[in-house]
C-alpha cells in the first residue's frame, strides 16, 4: 500500500502541476470568450479570491477568527485610490503599496489582538468593521477620503497599444496580481512556517512547547492576511472605478466570512468556489426570487439564506471537504 | 464599455425596423427598444440600509404595469428591470453593467442614492447611456457640462436651501442665521445654497454654523452653542433622528429662534412626533409634493388618482408613505418623456426630451407647480412652497418660490 502510493507520487505530481497549468491557461483565456460585464464580474471574482484566500489564511490556517476582514479591504481600496487621485502614483506600484500599507495595518492590529482569543477576537474585529465606514466619513480625512462622496479613480486602459479591452486588461491585472499570491501562499502553507500555523491554530501550548514563537508568529499571520486582503480592495477600487464609505458596509466582511467557509477553511483553492459564491450566489437568488413576481423583491436573501443552508449542510467542511470525500470515494471505487 | 455586438444588434434592430416600416426612421433606436417594448433599467436598494427607499421602485413598477395595460406609450409597453443594489456602490456598478449589457435596457431611470449614482455616472456617460432622474438630492447630478447623460429629478439640497435664503433676505433681512448641518454632501449642500444667495453677506448673515457626526448620540451641545452665538433663525439640515433632537432641545433650553427644517425630515410621524408637537409649532419647511395624509387634498383630482392607482395596483401598500407619492410622480414624469419622443427611441432623443420638459405638471406635486428642463437646465424641480407647521400638520402659505 505505502509502496503503491510512494511510486504514484511522480505521477500525482504531474497531475497536480498539469492541472495548475490548465487552470491558468483556461483563466488567462477567459476573458476573450466572455462579455464586457462577465468579464467584469470574473474580475470580481479574482479580487473575491484573493482576499478571502488572506482570511483563510488568517482564520482557517492560523486559527485566528476575523469578521472585520472589510475593513483591510477598506484600507486597501482607499489606499490605492488616494495615491492614484491624490498622489498621482501609477496604478501598477499603488496595488502593492496599498498591501504594504495594510500590513502595517494588519500587524499593528495583530498586537493587541494577541490577548484576544478565539470568540473574543471576533467581536474585536467585528468592531472594526463596525468603524471603518464612519471612520472613512471623518472629517479631518475629508481632503484625502473625499467625505462621503467617495473618490472616483479613472480606469486604465491596456499599455503599449495592446489590442486589449479596458475590462480584459483590468482582469489580466487582477489575475497578475492574483497569481503570485496564490502560490506563495501555498509555499507558505506549505512550509515549515505553514505548519507552525497549523500547530498554533490546533495546539497552542504544544507549539510553544517545540519552540515556536507564537506572538510573532500571530501578529505577522495578520499583517500577511491583512496584506492579501488590501491588495484584494485596492484591485476592487481599480475596477470599479469607485470608492465610497457605503462600498465597504459591515455585510462585505460577513461575505468573506461566509466565502471561506463555504469555500472550505484552510484550503488554498477552496477560496476560488468562495469566491465564485459570493459573487454569484446573490444574483441567482435575485434571479430565483423574480420568479415569484414583484411581490417578492425582499425574497432574495431569504433564498441566499436557504442556499447557503443547503450547501452547508450538504457539504459540512465547504467545497474542499467535499472535495476530499470526492476523490476518497473515487479510490475506493478504484480499489473495490 | 458596449461591446460591438451589442451595436451591431442595435444597428441590426434598427434596420430591421426600417425594412417594416413604410416611414423612414433616421437615427436607430436605442437597445431593448422593439415594436412593441422599450426596456429600461434601474438598481434600488431592496435590501442593506437604505431598504426603506426600495418601494420607490416597487411603486414605478406598478404605475409601468397601469400604463401598460392602457396601451402603453405609443404602442410599446415599458419594461422596467429593477435590481437590488443593496446600496452598495460596487454592486451596482456590476448591476448597472449588467442591465446595460446583458439585458440591452435603453437607459436607466430614477437609480436610488448619491454613492451609487456617482459610482456609475461615467461608465454610463461614457456609453452614452441615459442616466435619467437620479434620485437623490445631491447639486451633482444637475452637472449638464460635464455629465450630458446624467440628469437629475428631486429639488437639490442646494435649491432648497437657496429656497430658505430668498425667504430670510424678503421677510428678515436682518437674520443672524445659526446652521446645523450634517457633516456630509447632504448637510454642506445646504451652506452652498446659502452662500449662492447671501453671497458676500454670507459673513454677516450666517453667524454660527454647527456640524455633527451621524456616529454621534446626540446634537446637545451643537444646540447650546448655536443658541449661544445669539442667532435668532435656525436652519435644520439633518436627518430626521438628529432633526428631531435639535427642534426638542432648541425648545427646551429655552431657545425660540425661526425654525427651517429639511424637507429631508419634515415627517410630522416620524420628526415632529418624537420631537413634541408643541415644541415644533412655527417650524418652517419647503415641499414640492402632496402630503397624502394632508386633508386640504382630501378631494384633489391628483391625489384621488393616486388613491385610485394604490387601490388596484399596489394594493396593501401604506397609503401614507411620501416615497410611493415620490415614485408615482417620477413614473409619471418619465412617461411624459417618452411620449414626447413619438416613434423615434434613439438614445440621443430620449435625452434631448428628458432636457425639453416644458411646464409640465406632474398632478401629485403642489398646484402650480412646473417642471421645466433644456440642455442647459438639468434639475426638473426648482420650485418650493413654504409650509409651517401648526401644532397639527403643515400648512402652506405664500406663492411658490422659484430658486
Amino acid at each position: 500500500m505505502s509502496l503503491a502510493s510512494a511510486a504514484a507520487m511522480p505521477i500525482e505530481m504531474r497531475a497536480r502541476w498539469f492541472a495548475i497549468a490548465v487552470v491558468l491557461v483556461a483563466a488567462v483565456a477567459l476573458p476573450f470568450v466572455t462579455s464586457g460585464y462577465q468579464t467584469f464580474q470574473l474580475s470580481q471574482v479574482v479580487v473575491y479570491a484573493v482576499a478571502l484566500l488572506g482570511l483563510n489564511l488568517l482564520t482557517g490556517v492560523n486559527g485566528q477568527i476575523s469578521l472585520g476582514h472589510g475593513a483591510f479591504f477598506a484600507i486597501g481600496g482607499y489606499a490605492a485610490a488616494i495615491l492614484i487621485v491624490k498622489l498621482h502614483v501609477p496604478y501598477a506600484f499603488a496595488i502593492p503599496i496599498a498591501g504594504v500599507v495594510c500590513f502595517v495595518a494588519g500587524f499593528l492590529f495583530g498586537l493587541p489582538a494577541l490577548r484576544l482569543g478565539g470568540l473574543y477576537l471576533a467581536l474585536a474585529t467585528f468592531a472594526l468593521a463596525m468603524a471603518t465606514p464612519q471612520l472613512l466619513k471623518f472629517k479631518a480625512f475629508d481632503a484625502y477620503t473625499g467625505g462621503v462622496q467617495g473618490l472616483l479613480l479613472t480606469k486604465p486602459q491596456a499599455p503599449l497599444g495592446l489590442p486589449l479591452t479596458r475590462d480584459q486588461w483590468l482582469y489580466l491585472l487582477c489575475l497578475a496580481f492574483a497569481a503570485p499570491l496564490f502560490w506563495a501562499a501555498s509555499n507558505l502553507v506549505h512550509s515549515r512556517i505553514g505548519r507552525a500555523l497549523i500547530a498554533i491554530r490546533d495546539h497552542p501550548i504544544a507549539a510553544e512547547t517545540m519552540g515556536v514563537d507564537a506572538a510573532l508568529y500571530k501578529t505577522t499571520t495578520f499583517g500577511v492576511s491583512a496584506a492579501y486582503t488590501g491588495v484584494a480592495g485596492a484591485l476592487m477600487s481599480l475596477i470599479v472605478g469607485f470608492v465610497s464609505p457605503d462600498s465597504f458596509g459591515l455585510f462585505l466582511s460577513l461575505s468573506f466570512v461566509v466565502g471561506i467557509v463555504v469555500g472550505g477553511l484552510a484550503s488554498i483553492p477552496g477560496v476560488v468556489v468562495g469566491a465564485v459564491f459570493i459573487e454569484f450566489i446573490p444574483n441567482i437568488a435575485d434571479s430565483i426570487a423574480d420568479v415569484f413576481g414583484e411581490s417578492a423583491k425582499a425574497m432574495p436573501w431569504a433564498i441566499y439564506g436557504l442556499l447557503l443552508i443547503l450547501i452547508m449542510y450538504a457539504a459540512p467542511s465547504g467545497a474542499a471537504g467535499a472535495g476530499r470525500k470526492l476523490v476518497a470515494a473515487v479510490a475506493r471505487l478504484r480499489r473495490a | 464599455m458596449i461591446s460591438r455586438r451589442a451595436i451591431l444588434k442595435a444597428g441590426g434592430a434598427g434596420a430591421a425596423a426600417l425594412a417594416m416600416r413604410p416611414w423612414p426612421s433616421l437615427a436607430a433606436n436605442a437597445p431593448g427598444v422593439t415594436d412593441t417594448e422599450i426596456k429600461i433599467g434601474q438598481t434600488m436598494p431592496y435590501s442593506g440600509p437604505a431598504s426603506a427607499y426600495g418601494v420607490i421602485g416597487r411603486t414605478e413598477a406598478a404605475y409601468f404595469k397601469m400604463i401598460n395595460e392602457q396601451g402603453g406609450v405609443n404602442g410599446r409597453k415599458i419594461n422596467l428591470i429593477s435590481l437590488d443594489d443593496g446600496y452598495s456602490p460596487p454592486k451596482t456598478v456590476e448591476q448597472i453593467r449588467r442591465l446595460v449589457e446583458q439585458e440591452q435596457v435603453a437607459f436607466t431611470f430614477n437609480t436610488l442614492g448619491t454613492a451609487p449614482n456617482s459610482a456609475i455616472r461615467d461608465y454610463l456617460n461614457e456609453n452614452k447611456v441615459p442616466q435619467l432622474f437620479v434620485s437623490t438630492g445631491a447639486s451633482k447630478f444637475g452637472d449638464y457640462k460635464h455629465y450630458p447623460w446624467t440628469m437629475g429629478y428631486n429639488p437639490s439640497y442646494q435649491t432648497e436651501a437657496r429656497i430658505y435664503a430668498k425667504h430670510i433676505q424678503s421677510t428678515k433681512p436682518n437674520a443672524k442665521i445659526g446652521v446645523l448641518y450634517q457633516n456630509d454632501d447632504f448637510g454642506k449642500d445646504y451652506l452652498i445654497g446659502l452662500k449662492d444667495v447671501f453671497g458676500d453677506k454670507y459673513g454677516a448673515m450666517v453667524v454660527k454654523e454647527a456640524s455633527y457626526e451621524t456616529s454621534e448620540p446626540t446634537v446637545d451641545s451643537q444646540i447650546i452653542d448655536l443658541q449661544s452665538s445669539g442667532a435668532d433663525t435656525f436652519l435644520i439640515a439633518a436627518t430626521p433622528k438628529f432633526a428631531a433632537q435639535a427642534l426638542r432641545k432648541a425648545y427646551d433650553v429655552g431657545w425660540k429662534p425661526l425654525e427651517y427644517l429639511t424637507n429631508v425630515s419634515y415627517s410630522v410621524g416620524a420628526v415632529l412626533k418624537p420631537a413634541g408637537l408643541e415644541k415644533c409649532v412655527g417650524a418652517l419647511t419647503g415641499a414640492y409634493g402632496k402630503e397624502p395624509t394632508d386633508p386640504t387634498w382630501k378631494d384633489d383630482p391628483g391625489i384621488a388618482g393616486w388613491r385610485e392607482f394604490m387601490n388596484k395596483y399596489m394594493a396593501g401598500a401604506s397609503q401614507t408613505d411620501n416615497n410611493i407619492v415620490y415614485g408615482y410622480g417620477a413614473a409619471i414624469t418619465m412617461v411624459q418623456v417618452l411620449k414626447q419622443c413619438g416613434a423615434d427611441l434613439s438614445r440621443e432623443r430620449i435625452m434631448k426630451e428628458a432636457a425639453n420638459l416644458k411646464d409640465f405638471e406632474v398632478p401629485v406635486l403642489l398646484p402650480g407647480m412646473k417642471l421645466n428642463t433644456s440642455p442647459t437646465n438639468y434639475n426638473p424641480i426648482r420650485q418650493m412652497q413654504l409650509a409651517k407647521f401648526d401644532g397639527q400638520s403643515w400648512v402652506l402659505f405664500g406663492d411658490l418660490i422659484q430658486a
